[in-house]
């Protein structure tokens, strides 16, 4: 009776295995298949519309001689640059938006750490993923309802706030911020409440143990550790309320943001939209960098 | 109320709802002494600790430090300080910072809180590691920075949550030497809780044996190997051969539960006969165990009781424990001790 050996290296297999073979045999192959499709959509979809953006804000409009038809010149110029630098309406605008930025930031600070805190350390089990879906729950609805709702809220007559406290801030500058402050304070929670899980308890009983009451603490062991955190919820909360628009549309009154501006902007003067729209992107890269040289990158 | 005492617990019970950790445990750790507070995981020890430390509130009793009731005062009222099972030392601070810390807390002026940390540093050879960040030490160094961080502050008690569990076998019986050494120069008072039963053997002055939250038995440590007062305490703090009332009947002659050290048993070797004073039976040979110092046998009596038996390794016992051998074992009387019956219903050794 003839005994069968199996040599490995001519086994052929079905034409899965020998695909699967070739895949094992070749790591660059397994990576291009891998990372194919995202860096194709990343580099047409993402890279190619920053792109678009970028070389039409350095065309411009000219009227022609009768003044009554605009012309687009595509050779590059710093017009709308130059125009966004010179005129005091954009200037304005461009500081109140940064400027709501940081309000919202600070103040969905302030309400993040105290909330993310109790879920982390003080909630029991059941009342932390309850808490965690309650912060997040908002975000299941709608944007434009949300807004819609903070109409409601905020309406000078008759609205909920005047109507329970006597008081509204009303549609203006302030009530923007409020409602964008609660729009985007899920994403300064979250961050916050995952860096505070990874923090041992065993450090602040430490800080305990050494003599620090509660304040020494918490300026000394814990915020020094949430930083990464904290800038993490901050970049959501600053971008986001960097590139809105809607809000100040509904619950601004004739507040305008850098966004409103865009929007108005980008049927009559794409050229001037684009180069405005590069605002909000450059004052990102200067608040990366900052937060960069602050080191609370590195461990994010 | 004791005089002398460093701490006094006073009926101290801690419930976590429908768990009691620690069950009115009374004791005394006298001033400068090196106590241990020994079980398995579970027992209440290191509940104990943290009542003391004041992390935990009892849920009743008294806890009393040098005599003064700090029962209900937060951690940074209480002159105690903790080396933490995990160090849990401030990542975003140099070692000199992590050691400073207390000081900086309780406003030492500055040069006096350099000369403290730098003989601190001194204290646990890491003179040349203060600026660095506990991140670029090794698990022994993190270790001494941890206690250096808490001596550094001087305190009445130094309490001690398994400090030794993450090290390797040779590092831990290092530090085992170093940290009595450490204790005894500063003569603070050190509690050390451990599941380790060698580690606590080693290093107190006496040892409280804990089981499902209570003291099975407080003492030093030759009293608690030698003369254990539970069933659980003899399985527990080394090997016992632990003998139910029937078989200790036909085997020691005694009405109550029996335990005998496995190295108080020999075997006799062939031919020979047990001497005159001895107890004695016969066994067949049923597992044999190489344990370098010693070889571990298990052998099983005529009456059906088995029984751990560890011969050192230099008397060459050899074919004598061959599997399914017969042969002799005998002991003095004088090593039969008989125990109470456990309060813990764990009967804490492998037997």
């Amino acid at each position: 009776m003839a005994t069968t050996t199996i040599d490995p290296v001519n086994v052929r297999g079905g034409l899965r295995r020998r695909l699967s073979r070739v895949l094992y045999q070749h790591p660059r192959l397994r990576l291009a298949l891998l990372l194919g499709g995202p860096i194709v959509w990343l580099l047409v979809a993402y890279v190619g519309s920053l792109v678009a953006l970028l070389v039409t804000s350095l065309y411009h409009y000219q009227t022609d001689p009768t003044g009554l038809v605009p012309r687009l010149v595509t050779s590059p110029s710093t017009t709308n640059y130059q125009r966004v630098l010179d005129a005091g309406v954009y200037r304005t605008v461009a500081f109140r938006t940064i400027g709501a930025a940081l309000s919202v930031t600070v103040i969905d600070l302030l309400i993040a750490l105290p909330v993310a805190f109790y879920m982390a350390k003080i909630a029991r089990p059941w009342a932390r993923r309850a808490l965690v879906v309650a912060v997040t729950m908002p975000l299941w609805a709608g944007y434009l309802v949300k807004g819609y709702a903070w109409r409601a809220m905020l309406d000078p007559a008759g609205g909920v706030l005047h109507e329970v406290f006597g008081h509204s801030p009303g549609f203006g500058l302030s009530g923007t911020v409020v409602t964008l402050s609660y729009l985007w304070l899920p994403y300064m929670i979250i961050p916050i409440y995952a860096g505070l899980e990874r923090l041992p308890n065993s450090l602040l009983e430490a800080s305990t143990d050494l003599g620090a009451k509660a304040g020494r603490t918490f300026a000394r062991i814990v915020l020094p550790q949430l930083r990464p955190s904290i800038v993490a919820g901050s970049i959501f909360t600053f971008a986001l309320t960097l590139g809105d628009f809607y809000m100040a549309q509904i619950v601004g009154g004739t507040t305008q943001f850098i966004g409103n501006i865009v929007y108005r902007e980008f049927s009559a003067n794409l050229p001037f939209a684009a180069a405005y729209a590069t605002l909000p992107i450059v004052v990102m890269i200067v608040y990366l960098a900052l937060a960069r040289s602050s080191g609370a990158l590195e461990e994010l | 109320m004791s005089s002398g005492a460093a701490v006094s617990l006073r009926g101290v019970t801690k419930r976590f709802g429908a768990v009691t950790a620690v069950a009115g445990v009374d004791l005394d750790i006298a001033e400068g002494e090196f106590f241990s507070m020994l079980g398995p995981s579970g027992s209440g020890k290191t509940t104990m600790l943290r009542l003391i430390a004041g992390f935990e509130l009892p849920t009743a009793g008294t806890v009393l430090l040098k005599g003064r009731d700090v029962t209900r005062l937060p951690p940074f009222d209480r002159d105690v300080n903790t080396v933490f099972q995990d160090y849990a030392l401030f990542p975003h601070m140099s070692v000199a910072q992590n050691i400073a810390y207390g000081l900086r807390v309780r406003r030492v002026a500055k040069e006096e809180r350099n000369r403290r940390v730098d003989e601190a540093l001194a204290s646990v050879r890491l003179d040349e590691f203060g600026s660095r960040r506990p991140h670029q030490l090794s698990g022994g160094q993190r270790q001494r920075v941890a206690l250096a961080r808490a001596l550094v502050n001087r305190p009445a008690v130094l309490l001690l949550d398994e400090p030794l569990g993450a090290l390797d076998l040779k590092l831990r019986e290092e530090m085992q030497v170093e940290l009595k050494a450490i204790q005894q120069q500063v003569g603070i008072t050190f509690i050390f809780v451990t599941h380790d039963q060698q580690e606590a053997l080693t290093m107190s002055d006496r040892i409280a044996v804990f089981a499902d939250g209570r003291i099975e038995q407080v003492g030093t440590p030759t009293e608690i190997y030698e003369r254990p007062m539970t069933q659980f305490v003899a399985g527990f703090v080394g090997t016992s051969n632990v003998l139910q009332p029937a078989v200790a009947r036909a085997l020691v002659g005694r009405d109550a539960i029996a335990t005998i050290r496995p190295e108080h048993i020999r075997i006799v070797a062939v031919g020979a006969e047990p001497d005159a004073d001895e107890m004695h039976t016969i066994a067949t040979v049923r597992d044999v165990q190489y344990l370098g110092a010693f070889v571990r046998v298990r052998a099983e009596t005529d009456e059906g009781a088995r029984l751990v038996v560890d011969v050192p390794s230099f008397t060459g016992v050899g074919a004598d424990v061959a599997l399914g051998r017969r042969c002799t074992l005998a002991w003095s009387s004088r090593y039969v001790r008989a125990v109470g019956q456990s309060s813990s219903t764990n009967t804490g050794g492998e037997e």
